[in-house]
């Protein structure tokens, strides 16, 4: 009892503590309000609603009935879609996961030490695919199966092939035409991050670091530009995982959807199907349950190694 | 003095060899990066016959503006203005990237610069966001926008933008690299909160908003909003432009031109951002 009563007078005292503290830092609080209010309404409640959604079977016109965890039960044991997407998934975003970020450093900072307008003219010219919307449709074209699919046609011309190839409808060659689409619009936000963080480095470091002895660019790197650059690298990581994690927009439009097969099904096109086209919404939510943890997981590994940057 | 000019010349620790060997690189990667773009420009200026020719080329040989004039004679003939599409999506990006800019910069500054209760929990919870799947949530946010009565309205689109955990996030990241004593330089000549913010820090991070207006602009100039907005007048310039390409074949000159002009609005702002990020670098003094 009186351990019990100990216990409350401290909590209470912290929360008397916090309140007074919190109190000093009014204007903190006036600042985010804004922000926070609107997060909080449009971000924080559907996510939390459809968590629980994926405890139920909801068609969307019936109301939610309570099923516990049979949906994830379904989705592991009896869902062989289900795990095909999970295998594709990984191998998409464990390719272009990676070589999306790292190329996306390593170009930021080739085309940091250019001399100034050429730099603008490259930053243009590697953003250009992320920032054009649909162009990626090209790749459709590029790969068409007949022969005037210009990769087919080239192929031809130089006699490799004999007769046009079904890029986009063979599950032999689908993942791997939306692996390279995917890497080539893979730059994506961390670039534009990067580049401009790195703009911020302070050019007095690097002048110290001639000095102390830095021998080459690439203990440069190392030694000065990656620590200075930390918070961009974690901003870059988070977008990388959310963009490679998610990929479902280019599989579809390029090889269709369904894909033959199911050779290009992601979890995000899994959850497109049961979401938009089968109304089984509380399915849907369970496999965009997974898909959260598992990036989620994977955030708190990269954050983990960038840690170590620079030590 | 001299020694730091000599420096910044000519980099002591550059080796030609590694030089030419990432000039060599950016060009071949360029290439490959640029292709399809130089494909699209082109693309929208090919007479039909031309894009249907085999083998296929690469660039225009008898350069026409019929695929533009088409598009403007079917635009002509809808039923609602073509001008009226465009005002909504300009609408949507200008309001919904001005509020984000000021809403999600104000939360940054203050969860960079101070360690107010609570503040940290809800940064994590901002990043945790960006990582639930937008497909899913669709549906639960239908529901609160029929509840709010925003269904078919733009605030829809505008407002949730104004929140979007990316823009807060990267303000957050670039706003913990302000040295700590020259707010409080500001504070000790008495500046207020408000002032410090809109005149010492917003002016220091002017790349990271640029970024994040490009950003922004990006998003929600392609937003096409087709599970909220259903009136014909308040729908958005791609939703109204992918309804014209769905003619298929016999649209494709026609696709090959909406492609480019969809392109076009968040090029030209990502060059103009991107020339006024290089010329603060350059004015300000501390880079080079």
């Amino acid at each position: 009892m009186k351990i019990i009563q100990k216990y409350i007078k401290k909590k209470r005292r912290d929360m008397h503590m916090s309140f007074k503290k919190a109190k000093k830092y009014k204007t903190c609080y006036l600042f985010l309000a804004p922000y926070a209010i609107l997060f909080t309404l449009f971000y924080i409640t559907p996510v939390v609603v459809s968590l629980c959604l994926s405890l139920t079977y909801y068609n969307v016109l019936e109301p939610p009935e309570f099923i516990g965890l049979q949906n994830y039960i379904n989705l592991i044991l009896a869902d062989d879609v289900f795990l095909k997407a999970v295998k594709n998934t990984f191998l998409i975003a464990a390719i272009t996961g990676p070589a999306g970020y790292m190329a996306a450093f390593l170009f930021a900072w080739f085309i940091n030490e250019l001399p100034r307008y050429l730099r603008a003219f490259a930053v243009v010219v590697f953003y250009a695919p992320t920032i054009s919307g649909q162009v990626y449709l090209i790749w459709a074209i590029m790969f068409s199966g007949d022969a005037y699919g210009y990769i087919n046609a080239f192929l031809t011309n130089l006699g490799i092939i004999n007769q046009p190839v079904l890029w986009l409808t063979n599950p032999k060659y689908m993942l791997w035409v939306v692996i390279l689409v995917s890497l080539w619009m893979s730059l994506g936000t961390g670039f534009l991050a990067f580049v401009a963080g790195l703009q911020g480095v302070d050019r007095a470091m690097y002048e110290a670091g001639y000095i102390d002895g830095v021998k080459n660019r690439w203990q440069e790197l190392w030694y000065i530009t990656l620590p200075s650059m930390k918070p961009m690298l974690m901003f870059g990581a988070v977008m990388t995982i959310t963009q490679s994690f998610g990929v479902a927009d280019v599989p579809m439009a390029l090889t269709g959807f369904p894909s033959t097969d199911y050779a290009t099904q992601t979890v995000v096109s899994h959850l497109i199907d049961y979401g938009s086209l089968r109304f089984e919404m509380g399915y849907a939510s369970a496999i965009a349950t997974l898909l959260f943890i598992t990036m989620i997981l994977c955030n708190r590994i990269i954050q983990a190694m960038l840690r170590r940057v620079g030590n | 003095m001299k020694i730091r000019k000599y420096l910044k010349r000519s980099k002591p620790n550059r080796s030609r060899v590694g030089d030419a060997g990432i000039y060599l690189l950016l060009i071949f990667f360029g290439l490959f990066m640029a292709f399809p773009l130089v494909y699209a420009i082109n693309g929208a200026f090919k007479p039909l016959d031309e894009i249907f020719v085999y083998p296929p080329r690469l660039f225009v040989e008898n350069p026409t503006l019929n695929n533009f004039q088409d598009l403007f004679i079917i635009m002509g003939k809808s039923w609602v203005p073509f001008s009226r599409y465009l005002f909504n999506t300009v609408f949507i990006t200008a309001a919904g990237t001005a509020g984000h800019l000021l809403i999600a910069s104000m939360g940054a500054y203050v969860l960079a610069k101070y360690d107010f209760p609570g503040g940290k929990t809800f940064f994590r919870i901002v990043v945790t966001a960006l990582m639930f799947n937008g497909y899913v949530t669709a549906i639960p946010n239908y529901l609160l926008m029929s509840r709010i009565g925003w269904v078919d309205t733009v605030w829809s689109i505008v407002i949730p933008a104004f929140a979007a955990p990316m823009g807060l996030f990267l303000m957050k990241q670039y706003m913990e690299g302000i040295p700590d004593a020259l707010l409080e330089a500001a504070k000790i000549d008495g500046a207020r909160e408000w002032r410090v913010f809109s005149t010492i820090v917003m002016p220091m991070v002017k790349p990271a908003w640029l970024t994040l207006i490009i950003l922004s602009v990006q998003n929600l100039w392609n937003t096409k909003a087709s599970n909220f907005i259903y009136s014909e007048e308040l729908k958005t310039l791609p939703y109204a432009l992918q309804q014209i390409i769905s003619g298929g074949v016999a649209r494709a000159g026609v696709g090959a031109a909406v492609t480019l002009v969809m392109m076009i609005v968040p090029i030209s702002i990502f060059i103009i951002s991107e020339s006024n990020i290089i010329e603060t670098m350059a004015s300000s003094g501390i880079k080079d």
